[in-house]
């Protein structure tokens, strides 16, 4: 033992290894939940131990404490006492391979038996390695409440056998859906899903996991850009591009660049495509917005919806004028969200400022959160205070009106698009 | 499963008002508005033991956030200007509408919001029968999701 005073980084250093464990034990044959626990009971023992000494090997100490705390527990369960120590008294095999690991825990815990809600807070658990306390802090929820949350989604799965790695599709679900989530409580969510995709890409070998990665990237560079510093809303065409992160854009980029390279298009790839558009470009009016139509093609392809529809709707108004993109919107049912807010913007850049400025204020009040409200409000605001300005007042639509792009010959591609992959149109 | 297809947060917070008197909303049920002076005693623990089972049933299913009851009386307070004391009206026990206590649940649609709701609103009331009292339900705003492009 190596004596270490304080605990500077133990904290840190504890939620590395705890996931590490998990996946020794699991990988072991263990039962995922009780291994879960038993590795929650070494890491509080390693909390509380560590400060004074520190061992050697952290992560063979807290392998060997929970290993015994999960036999102690199974022998007092008696039902599957034998085959559990059988499993116990095995040797590992070979040294610990962390990647497979991650795949190997995530996919227990994106079991699509779960709600959308357990899996995520099991995967930050039991794959981030963060605490019960730190999860309901980021989702503004009591403790007691969250703990609960686990308990149940590691009931759920416990007794679901998995002798090998799940669906890659219902991982890469729950962890799009925690990167959307963004900054809620006093935990970046947002930066942790990067954190686990980056794991899990490393770990596998889908292409579509790549794409994940590279559209949370292309939207993370984004970040300090997307609000202004009392909070309030900030779209895309209004947002300072300096203030973007040009190495993360560098890197989500390479990573999509190496995905759509292996030609097993998805619709993470996609999404991830446009993203890198709206990021190459310098300004909202120097977007390939030809480009990302035809992305938006691709998408509507790969995975149809409403919201697809909607953001189509709302790029082919930015590539072949504002006319075009109300006719592409009629193919948008009413009840989607934000629906009313794309069609006040595009009658906006049609120029029918009463019709605008009704719609805005339709958006604002059915907007689910109150950024978006007073976003939609000031627009309306804004469109009612300089109604009849005949272009002269700054940052009015007349004077802000795009050249229109010709329409439908073959784009020029940005550097963001490799030329093997051309996106095809049918 | 789509991506666009599916919600874009996980979960949603939602405010439960249970009300004393409502001058807005739908009448009551007829015969489900007996106050509670009027029951016997042991119909009163009764209830009361109810909404404690309801949200330790909500704390178990990880949906609890928060509850309190809150006392009939209740005042209006506004600013009066600089300097001056703060104006103060009321209460009106008998005209206004008055919220008898409120719960916030953590869960993943309106309908499962919905469901929790019609739970409570089944809490027993004279004789042990339902009350049926309408219970209000209000959405937070949420957070605005990252992507939205």
């Amino acid at each position: 033992m190596t004596t270490v005073p304080g605990s500077d980084g133990l904290e840190d250093l504890l939620r590395e290894l705890g996931p590490q464990v998990l996946g020794v034990l699991v990988r072991r044959g263990s039962d995922f939940a009780a291994a879960e626990d038993a590795v929650q009971e070494a890491l509080v023992e390693a909390f509380r131990r560590w400060p004074e000494a520190r061992p050697d090997d952290p992560r063979a100490w807290l392998v060997t404490v929970a290993g015994r705390k999960l036999v102690d527990e199974i022998r007092s369960s008696t039902a599957r006492q034998r085959r559990e120590e059988r499993l116990h008294r095995e040797p590992e095999q070979g040294p610990t391979e962390q990647a497979d690991d991650t795949l190997l825990l995530l996919s227990r815990c994106c079991h699509p038996a779960l709600s959308p809600a357990s899996a995520v807070a099991l995967t930050l658990r039991a794959v981030g390695g963060l605490t019960t306390a730190q999860i309901a802090q980021a989702f503004l929820v009591p403790e007691a409440t969250m703990a609960q949350r686990i308990s149940r989604a590691k009931r759920t799965v416990s007794g679901e056998r998995f002798d090998r790695p799940g669906d890659v599709t219902a991982v890469l679900r729950v962890l799009y859906l925690v990167f959307n989530e963004g900054f809620t409580g006093s935990v970046d969510l947002a930066a942790e899903a990067i954190r686990l995709t980056r794991q899990l890409s490393a770990a596998t070998d889908d292409p579509e996991v790549e794409g994940l990665l590279a559209l949370m990237l292309l939207h993370h560079a984004r970040r300090h850009a997307r609000r202004t510093p009392e909070g309030a809303v900030v779209p895309l065409a209004a947002q300072d591009r300096s203030r973007w992160d040009t190495a993360m854009i560098a890197e989500g980029v390479d990573v999509l660049q190496s995905a759509l390279a292996r030609d097993r298009l998805g619709e993470y790839q996609a999404q991830a495509a446009i993203a890198a558009l709206h990021d190459d470009a310098a300004s909202a009016e120097e977007t390939d917005w030809v480009q990302v139509v035809e992305w938006y093609d691709e998408l509507v392809r790969l995975a149809p919806g409403q919201p697809v529809l909607l953001n189509r709707a709302v790029a082919v108004g930015q590539a072949d004028g504002a006319l075009a993109g109300l006719r592409a919107l009629e193919q948008v049912d009413a009840g989607v969200p934000r629906r009313d807010a794309a069609a006040a913007w595009l009658h906006e850049q049609a120029g029918d400022l009463d019709e605008a400025a009704r719609l805005y204020a339709v958006a604002a009040a059915k907007a689910d959160n109150v950024a978006e409200r007073d976003h939609l409000n000031r627009q309306a605001a804004r469109i009612r205070d300089r109604r009849g300005c005949r272009g002269r007042c700054r940052g009015c639509w007349r004077a802000r009106r795009t050249r229109r792009r010709p329409t439908r010959p073959r784009p020029a591609r940005t550097r963001a698009m490799p030329p093997s992959r051309a996106p095809r149109r049918r | 499963m789509a991506v666009s297809e599916t919600k874009e947060t996980v979960m949603a917070k939602y405010l439960l008002l249970k009300h004393y008197r409502r001058t807005t909303g739908p009448a009551n049920l007829p015969g489900t508005d007996v106050p509670m002076d009027q029951w016997a005693p042991e119909e009163i623990n009764a209830h009361i033991v109810f909404m404690q089972d309801w949200a330790a049933e909500m704390a178990e299913r990880g949906e609890y956030v928060d509850g309190q009851a809150l006392e009939p009386r209740g005042t209006f307070v506004r600013y009066d200007g600089e300097g001056k004391p703060p104006v103060t009206d009321g209460p009106f026990p008998e005209t206004k509408e008055l919220i008898a206590g409120w719960m916030i649940i953590d869960v993943e649609s309106d309908e499962r919001a919905y469901e929790a709701a019609a739970s409570l609103s089944a809490a027993p009331g004279q004789g042990g029968r339902p009350i049926h009292e309408w219970i209000e339900v209000r959405p937070f705003y949420g957070e605005p999701p990252v992507v939205t492009e």
